[in-house]
């Protein structure tokens, strides 16, 4: 019998990710959000999650991917960090998925472009890729990392 | 503060600490080598060892000192912890515990005889390790006898202290904060200090506090329900709930609020022992005790304070013959001052004693292996000055009855780290110490003001607010004046520069034309400005919580709040609001304006000036004194010598200056503009003025010529940027005066060989 782990999957576009199921505390609906001024892009603002402050990330622009239209309303995936929470917008949520580690393969070489870095890996599934995030790298801003 | 109430601080805090002590020294005992629980141990018998001084206690001083000195031992690893140290030691605890129930109940350390223990406890020391318990003092059981008897599990009464192994009790610490002394166990109507306050988990009142905050939300909601009802009972029920709702967020709010005054209050006296007992004089000042601050907060500086005014008292302040022959007052000065700053709350006690002296500092630290010699030598005085903060760090010539064991400044750091304060010295040599602690707000309830800019709301804190300023659209249009393009107001004559919160933030602007002008005027570091913001609220006492790291680099803000209606707004951070509109920065360069004026020829009151417009626009004005001629040139006489313009003058050549492109040089530390700015009018004529400057004349560019006036400049505002000597108002006109001196110099600079 082989390791086998549980992931929280969520859809941006057609791309399914997982993160961690230990690491996420919660899935919320949209929140009312209030903007924060001069913060990096990818800060799309703050949320009061019963009566705690939660920065909530745009995964689409961490990601450097294509905004979402207008009209989609983001589900928010409230991760726990040593910072407390933080929210991570994301298009859509999907089911926590239990996969077995022997599915799993490191990315590529090839994989480069923006944000490359905050991908673990992927599991293959049989249908699609289910891209693994790092969920302490996924919340901090990008120049951070260096 | 009265002697009772400090006895009741002291009798609640010790119990606290006695119920840890226990747990500790059974932890040490199975674990002998561990540190950390050791120094644990040490300090709280050093408090309780310096309070009972300050007290009077002299019985409980005594147990104290006696344990403490075999902690001190033992934490020089020249012992080792054995069994028997255990007993003993907790045998201290319980007869410590014994007299605190008697102080308790009968305001004295009752009849105890200790001095058995404490000789116990010195044999102990003396003999260098734990094999003595044969030789045990009958009287020693005697003392530690007192059965903690309403306890539910109480520990058996150690009757006897011989018994090689420990008595394995671990009473939980709310059980021994309810330990009633052995007397008034008979007698249940005795008040005790435990009783009349309740100790409630922070983390409780937390839950409550967001429990409110949800009610609230509910509360609004049902209120924009019930306009669209009638029913009178309905609205009736409505009403209570609001006031209710309103009432019980205020009492949650302040369950955790104490002004800073509580700890404060006991400094008097404790100064005044401690300068007794140490020979010296000391006058305390103290200011802002109404300061508020967090339950929580309170507590956690209590001690480290209290070590930090040791310290004044006991390393800093110098005895009265010393300050003489220093030429000070005999009266050594203590001052502690507690204030909201920025966010935070600071609080800083000066003395005026010797200050700390650097090369002891680096002499202790070296010999007691703190640092190494070789990062010694690079480290600068303010480096060196913190290493007080180290652990195991005294420079105390002498280990007295109230400082000097080396437990003091890294327990100050270590307590206010905690709670994500910081701690810092300055001591300029001989010149006294202040120590600075901050302390996040984080958990503080402040007034703040909420206002609306680009569609979102702001709470500004109200420390900094000094009034506001709305201007219907009329008054906007006349009021609101431009100096150089930067907007200012004229406050009762004097001008106020403005920011606009939306363009500081950019973020949508939103105000229009037609709408009246809010100007929030703030206080940042002395220097008022204008914020002009979109629509002003309300004022509300705020949470303010901190930003997570994403957002930890915006200095504008200091934090975010949760509104009534369970939105978030951002706190604005006035400092940093002000050091990003270069409100703060400018004023470096306006005061350094100042220091130079007196060289520079200025318009005094009385003189004849000469009014005009440089070419950017606006008003500007220059003593008449300074002017040779005004020349206009047709625009085809210009010739160029390198990137300075130049015109051809009673067979001279004349520099041009244009005054505005030279101020902006001046204010970008720059030498020139080249030809970006260029665009002298259209007009086919550029009016100069000629201005003798030594033996170099100089043509200083400006648009027009507008009037010469005898003017008695009384109102003087400081200078707005290099090169301008102040700004006033002439002419019902901003009018800013050039250093006409500077202009001159920063043009002939790069001439001065090919001109004469």
């Amino acid at each position: 019998m082989t390791a086998s782990h549980q992931y929280c999957t969520f859809y941006l576009g057609d791309q399914c990710f997982g993160l961690d199921v230990l690491k996420v505390q919660e899935i919320v609906r949209y929140q009312p959000l209030t903007m924060v001024p001069l913060a990096h892009p990818m800060v799309r603002g703050l949320i009061n999650l019963r009566g705690q402050i939660v920065t909530a990330i745009d995964l689409r622009v961490r990601l450097a991917l294509p905004p979402r239209l207008e009209s989609d309303e983001p589900v928010n995936v409230v991760l726990q960090t040593d910072d407390g929470a933080v929210s991570l917008m994301v298009d859509e949520i999907g089911d926590v998925m239990e996969v077995a580690e022997e599915h799993f393969e490191r990315p590529p070489e090839t994989l480069r472009g923006a944000a490359w870095d905050l991908i673990q890996g992927a599991y293959k599934l049989t249908d699609r890729l289910l891209v693994i995030l790092d969920p302490e790298l996924v919340v901090s801003l990008p120049a951070e990392q260096n | 503060m009265s002697n009772s109430e400090i006895l009741r601080e002291f009798l609640l805090e010790t119990h606290e600490n006695l119920a840890l002590l226990d747990s500790d020294l059974i932890t040490l005992e199975k674990e002998p080598a561990e540190k950390n629980t050791l120094a644990q141990v040490f300090r709280t018998l050093h408090s309780v060892k310096g309070t009972a001084g300050f007290l009077g206690l002299v019985k409980l001083q005594a147990v104290a000192h006696s344990a403490e000195s075999l902690l001190s031992k033992l934490r020089a690893g020249e012992m080792r912890f054995t069994p028997t140290i255990a007993t003993a030691m907790l045998s201290v605890v319980d007869a410590i515990r014994e007299m605190l129930a008697s102080i308790e109940t009968f305001g004295n350390e009752g009849s105890g005889e200790y001095s058995a223990l404490i000789a116990e406890v010195d044999r102990l020391r003396e003999a260098g390790d734990g094999e003595v318990l044969a030789a045990q003092p009958a009287e020693a059981a005697l003392l530690v006898t007192q059965p903690v008897i309403a306890l539910p599990v109480a520990p058996p009464p150690m009757a006897h202290v011989t018994t090689p192994t420990p008595p394995l009790i671990i009473p939980s610490p709310a059980e021994t904060i309810a330990l009633p002394p052995l007397e008034s166990a008979s007698d249940a109507k005795a008040a005790h200090v435990s009783d009349s306050n309740i100790r409630v988990d922070v983390g409780l009142l937390d839950k409550l506090m967001t429990l409110v905050g949800e009610l609230v939300l509910s509360r609004n909601q049902i209120l924009q329900h019930s306009a669209s009802h009638e029913d009178d009972a309905f609205l009736g029920a409505v009403q209570r709930l609001n006031l209710l709702t309103t009432e019980l967020q205020a009492s949650v709010m302040k369950t955790r609020m104490q002004p800073i005054g509580n700890v404060l209050n006991k400094f008097p006296r404790v100064v005044r022992d401690l300068a007794l007992a140490c020979g010296k004089k000391v006058r305390f000042e103290m200011d802002g005790q109404d300061t508020e601050l967090d339950k929580t907060l309170i507590e956690a500086i209590r001690d480290p304070l209290t070590h930090m005014v040791r310290n004044a008292i006991d390393h800093g302040i110098e005895p009265p013959e010393i300050r003489k022959s220093r030429g000070k007052s005999e009266e050594g000065r203590l001052r502690m001052v507690a204030c909201h700053e920025g966010g935070k709350v600071i609080i800083e006690i000066t003395d005026d004693g010797g200050g700390i002296d650097v090369a002891r500092v680096r002499d202790k630290a070296l010999s007691a292996k703190l640092v190494s010699p070789e990062v010694v030598a690079r480290m600068s005085r303010q480096e060196i000055l913190r290493l007080i903060f180290m652990p195991g760090f005294s420079t105390a010539a002498s280990v007295t009855q109230f400082s000097g064991r080396g437990v003091g400044m890294d327990v100050v750091r270590t307590n206010i780290e905690k709670i994500g304060g910081t701690v810092d010295v300055e001591s300029p040599q001989g010149q006294g110490t202040t120590i600075r602690t901050k302390i996040p707000l984080t958990l503080a309830i402040i007034p703040a003001l909420i206002i609306d800019s680009g569609g979102e709301r702001y709470a500004i804190p109200q420390v900094s607010l000094l009034e506001l300023v709305s201007l219907n659209p009329d008054q906007a249009l006349r009021g609101i004046e431009r100096m150089h393009g930067a907007p200012v107001y004229r406050l009762r004559g004097t001008l106020l520069p403005l920011v606009f919160l939306d363009e500081q933030l950019q973020i949508e602007v939103t105000r229009g034309v037609a709408d009246d002008v809010n100007i929030i005027v703030l206080q940042a570091d002395d220097r008022p400005f204008g914020l002009v913001v979109d629509a002003i609220r309300d004022t509300e006492e705020i949470v303010v919580k901190p930003l997570q790291k994403q957002l930890k680099g915006i200095s504008v803000f200091s934090g975010a709040a949760i509104m009534g209606d369970g939105r978030v707004a951002l706190v604005l951070d006035v400092l940093g609001l002000a050091q990003r509109a270069s409100v703060i920065s400018g004023a470096k360069s306006r005061t350094l304006g100042e220091q130079e004026r007196p060289t520079a020829p200025v318009a005094s009151a009385g003189q004849t000036l000469l009014l005009f417009a440089p070419t950017a626009g606006g008003q500007m004005a220059m003593p008449l004194s300074l002017v040779a001629r005004l020349e206009e040139f047709p625009r085809t006489a210009l010739e160029n010598l390198g990137a300075r313009p130049v015109v051809q003058y009673f067979g001279h050549i004349l520099p041009l200056v244009d005054v505005s492109e030279e101020l902006e040089c001046l204010r970008l530390g720059r030498r020139s503009l080249r030809s970006q700015r260029r665009r002298h009018s259209v007009s086919d004529a550029v009016s100069v003025v000629v201005c003798a400057a030594g033996d170099q004349q100089v043509g200083l560019v400006i648009d027009r010529f507008l009037d010469i006036v005898d003017d008695h400049v009384a109102d003087r505002s400081r200078a707005s940027r290099p090169g301008v000597l102040f700004t006033s108002i002439i002419q019902e006109q901003v009018t800013e005066f050039i250093d006409v001196a500077a202009l001159v110099r920063a043009a002939t600079i790069d001439l001065l060989p090919h001109t004469t």
